[in-house]
């Protein structure tokens, strides 16, 4: 008695947004994302300016390690949108092999990132420390915390879920795309936090 | 991008590696830019100018935004008016306090609980 019903619009586009919904859908949750992102950048500087004195990060964070996990990020989006650029060109192996670096370096910046967090640790400066380690913690954890996310779903599209390119291979291209905008949202904001924190003038 | 052709996409994937390229000189340049003492303000502006660069190429080429739909562009207006109006108001909020008070944080006079220096003995006996 059961009939299946075909959920439309995911891999054609809808005819008034000429967009598929994933696309849309992933687009409307990034912009929360900058809400998020863009209320702890504006307490970063709400609390700077009212500060009588501030930490210049790069004399006790680790700048060349920073520097290290700037690039793995990068690189690491060059390897998700070739991902997505290997399914455009029908070669699942080539998708495979992206991904699959997308995905190490994820296990690469959080394995760096544990250095600096135990280095710190160590050094007993701890959010409780200072507003500024406060401000390190919280917006560095939050992004790691979606760097785990964004590797939960490329461990996903890598493994299990690349069955779908067997079955439906355009929409599992759109799957891949979407996880590809949210990647890259990821490696923008670490652009943005890495000379925030690390490398911006204390007074 | 959604009818993206098989030959755009090796042209795509040109631009990728050109942007990467980009991308760490970018980083690269902002730690050096770091070491030289620039002051303040104009450190601050030389690092958010290259960030802002370097985010705007991620958005443009790995986001696909060079080449997207309108409703895409709709969604990012509205949002980047919420966050002008986010940073904007707490702005105001701020310099309408410190125009009354030094210290953004400072609480006003008569909320201030007033403490005595010393307790008077047997104070806190039962």
């Amino acid at each position: 008695m059961s009939t299946a019903i075909e959920i439309p619009y995911n891999s054609t586009e809808r005819p008034d947004t000429g967009l598929y919904n994933a696309k849309l859908g992933v687009w409307l949750f990034l912009a929360s994302e900058v809400m998020l992102f863009g209320a702890l950048f504006s307490t970063y500087v709400l609390l700077r300016t009212g500060a009588d004195t501030w930490e210049h990060g790069a004399e006790f964070l680790n700048v060349p390690l920073a520097t290290i996990n700037t690039m793995v990020l990068i690189f690491s989006s060059v390897t998700m949108v070739m991902s997505w650029a290997s399914l455009k060109m029908k070669n699942f192996g080539k998708y495979k092999l992206y991904m699959g670096l997308t995905f190490l370096c994820g296990v690469a910046f959080l394995v760096i990132k544990s250095f600096e967090y135990a280095a710190k640790f160590e050094h007993h400066l701890l959010p409780s420390t200072s507003t500024f380690m406060a401000l390190y913690f919280t917006m560095t954890g939050l992004h790691g915390l979606h760097v785990i996310g964004g590797m939960i779903v490329n461990g996903y599209l890598w493994g299990p879920g690349s069955k779908m390119w067997q079955t439906d291979p355009e929409r599992f291209t759109n799957r891949v795309e979407v996880a590809g905008l949210y990647w890259h949202f990821v490696d923008l904001v670490w652009i943005f936090l890495f000379p925030t924190l690390y490398l911006l003038p204390g007074k | 991008m959604s009818d993206t052709h098989h030959e755009d996409v090796h042209r795509h994937v040109k631009t990728y590696i050109r942007v990467f390229v980009a991308l760490a000189v970018g980083t690269i340049i902002t730690v050096l830019a770091s070491n030289f003492h620039l002051g303040i303000i104009l450190g601050i502006i030389v690092a958010l100018i290259i960030a802002t660069v370097k985010g705007s190429l991620v958005a443009a080429f790995f986001m696909h935004l060079s080449a997207e739909r309108k409703p895409i562009y709709w969604v990012l207006v509205l949002t980047a008016t919420f966050v002008v109006a986010m940073v904007g108001l707490i702005m105001f909020a701020r310099r309408d306090q410190q125009g009354r008070q030094q210290g953004i944080f400072a609480v006003p006079a008569k909320h201030v609980p007033v403490h005595h220096a010393e307790t008077p003995e047997g104070a806190h006996k039962e």
